[in-house]
């Protein structure tokens, strides 16, 4: 029996270029799906292999990386990237969005906005944004080629038909520099209006379906939506117990068994900071007094 | 104050502690060797060294013990170490008609060259619990080997043009590898057969069995079932010709179907074919069902069951793929389900706004 040893990022680097020719053709294809040879990872498919191994092929020595789930830096996979990443690469890791410079996340995008200097990988569940109305592969990949997305308007159609508005509150479809339609990943389609004309290069990958995807930087990126019938992104009517924000996703927390609930941000960094600097202009306020 | 409680490192880390050690179990009860599960549970070390795509029966046990038993965490623990291997390059196919025949029978014919072997098989047991029988240590009956070679019966067969010609490789083509290019649609039969073989067990078991219940029926008759250890082959390409690696051992299974023939092909049998490492018939026979079964278009059949469709076989198969999605589930989905919270909110209040306004108008009428 040999003892493993294993390349820096855990992938060998024949992988990790073949991972990245295909990031390149993704990049200049914005939205276009390519198949890649997804590797087994030591981690169960479904639970981001594929965005694992999209920030294994760009990380370097020198990355800062974070990693968020529900936009949050301590929830249980979250917690179990990042260690992956310190053991087998060894990076430095942080959970402030503003200085990382690889951010992987699952069903989130950061609300600090993001700029050139980083990368936001996805983790992707089913990449195909037509699959629930065709499950054939072959089909669908016919209709992304010809552009034929009839049957997805024909879908938000229905829906407004039914019951008055689209009735899709996560992994929305938008379609990408005018021409592919992509799946956001199951992000609230509160974050749609964030990956429009973002300053950071946003990768997409699906290990399971062994697909990977890609919007560049300041690309167009339009939620689908009829004249009459526009786009909407929802956010609860609220504001963030913990730090006040009333702009921001808030996730819904069950307090008692009798319905009390209150809500805070989804995205804890982004809470954490404002507190921060709530109290610290506390901190100003209370020696301006005392002079 | 209330702060939402998200989980963290420190639970992780006690969850694996106590998975540590609950995996060993009583202590008073000796540990399990590798080599015990090796050599006792070999029909497990047989289907993970199968699923997991990865011949070496010492790390299929380290994998089954580490799973504790779960055959397909197992499979998992070898495909992941499986996918960090170097590729020096591909062997020559291995010669099944050399094999050193440990088992051999087939269904078609009484006897044949080589003759029926049963070999080591439950087949004609009875399955009644026996926990005296199991410290008994049995001595096999041996008799001289049968110099006599055991060639196919479907090479038999195929002599009166009775059966389909095994396909023979176009030309200097590359034999495809789904673990190195993702797998398309049509698929061809060497990427389709690799990824039976990979395939869970209990799914190819249940779609082959769907064909012989009437979806997508094929008749077949099971020609041939042989296990036994056949030698590898690699021919480096500085040499220019083949050296052996080693033995392994193989179960190899060769289906025939009737086919009723087409305008331009005359009715003879065909084949579907199974193989897999170790001893696994039930495997290997599924295998070759859902091989011909998934060669319905080749053969100008009509595709309209589950075992004949490509896309929903291939993509279904893998239970490492299945088992990673399915529990998936159990990962957080908060920020999703307080969108379809708001959802469904905003639909019940629509209803209900629409019946208070039918009631106030009926009351009105």
């Amino acid at each position: 029996m040999t003892a493993p040893a294993y390349n820096f990022a855990y992938l060998d680097e024949q992988t990790k270029r073949m991972i990245r020719r295909a990031i390149l053709k993704a990049v200049a294809i914005p939205g276009y799906q390519v198949p890649f040879a997804s590797r087994e990872m030591p981690m169960p498919y479904g639970w981001g292999t594929g965005g694992v191994q999209v920030t294994a092929a760009v990380l370097g020595p020198d990355d800062i990386l974070k990693v968020i789930d529900q936009g949050a830096d301590d929830t249980t996979n979250a917690v179990s990237i990042r260690k992956f990443f310190i053991k087998t690469a060894g990076v430095r890791t942080t959970t402030e969005t503003c200085e990382a410079t690889v951010i992987q996340t699952r069903h989130r995008v950061p609300e600090t906005p993001l700029s050139e200097k980083q990368i936001l990988v996805f983790q992707v569940p089913i990449p195909e944004p037509l699959r629930f109305l065709e499950p054939r592969e072959t089909e669908t990949r016919r209709m992304h080629a010809l552009a034929d997305y009839g049957l997805m308007h024909v879908k938000l159609y229905e829906d407004i038909a039914h019951y008055g508005h689209i009735a899709t509150a996560y992994a929305y479809p938008v379609k990408v520099d005018g021409r592919y339609v992509m799946d956001p990943s199951p992000t609230p389609k509160f974050d749609n209006p964030k990956m429009d004309g973002c300053a950071a290069l946003q990768l997409f990958g699906a290990g399971r379906e062994k697909r990977i995807y890609a919007v560049p930087p300041h690309t167009s990126v339009v939620s689908l939506d009829f004249d009459d019938h526009p786009f909407e992104p929802y956010r609860l009517d609220g504001a963030c117990v913990l730090c006040g924000a009333d702009d921001s996703y808030l996730d819904e927390v069950i307090t008692d068994d009798r319905g009390a609930r209150m809500f805070v941000c989804s995205d804890t960094d982004f809470c954490a900071g404002r507190r921060s600097a709530a109290s610290s202009a506390e901190g100003l306020d209370a020696e301006r007094r005392r002079d | 104050m209330y702060v939402a409680a998200k989980g963290g490192e420190r639970a992780i880390e006690n969850a694996h502690r106590l998975l540590a050690h609950e995996r060993r179990g009583d202590t008073s009860v000796p540990e399990l060797s590798l080599a015990q599960i090796e050599g006792q549970m070999a029909f497990a070390v047989d289907r993970v060294m199968n699923e997991g795509s990865l011949y070496d029966r010492e790390l299929a046990a380290l994998a089954i013990k580490q799973a504790r038993g779960d055959l397909i965490e197992a499979i998992f623990l070898l495909r992941a170490f499986r996918a960090t291997l170097p590729r020096i390059g591909v062997s020559e196919p291995i010669e099944s008609s050399a094999m050193t025949v440990r088992r051999r029978i087939s269904a078609a014919f009484k006897d044949l060259p080589g003759g029926q072997v049963l070999g080591p098989t439950f087949d004609y047991t009875h399955r009644l619990l026996e926990p005296q029988s199991l410290d008994v240590v049995v001595e096999p009956a041996l008799a001289d080997a049968d110099v006599a070679s055991s060639p196919r019966v479907t090479d038999l067969l195929a002599a009166d043009d009775l059966v389909e010609p095994s396909p023979r490789p176009e030309g200097n083509v590359p034999v495809g590898d789904l673990t190195q290019d993702p797998l398309e649609f049509p698929a061809g039969r060497d990427l389709r057969l690799q990824n039976l073989a990979r395939g869970d067990e209990g799914f190819l078991l249940a779609l082959g069995y769907s064909t012989q219940r009437g979806y997508g029926r094929n008749h077949p008759f099971a020609g041939e079932i042989r296990l036994g250890e056949v030698e590898v082959e690699f021919s480096p390409p500085e040499l220019g010709f083949a050296v052996p690696l080693g033995r392994i051992t193989v179960t190899e299974c060769q289906m025939i179907n009737q086919f009723r023939g087409t305008a331009t092909e005359p009715p003879r049998f065909t084949r579907g074919y199974g193989l897999g490492f170790g001893h696994c018939e039930r495997k290997v026979m599924a295998m070759a069902l859902v091989d011909r079964a998934l060669r319905a278009r080749e053969l100008e059949e009509e595709v309209k069951a589950p075992a004949q469709d490509e896309e929903f076989v291939l993509s279904h198969s893998d239970n490492v793929q299945a088992t990673g999605f399915v529990e998936h589930l159990k990962l957080p989905h908060y920020v999703d389900f307080q969108a379809e919270l708001g959802l469904v909110r905003s639909l019940r209040k629509r209803f209900q706004d629409a019946a208070t306004g039918e009631s106030v108008r009926e009351a009105a009428e």
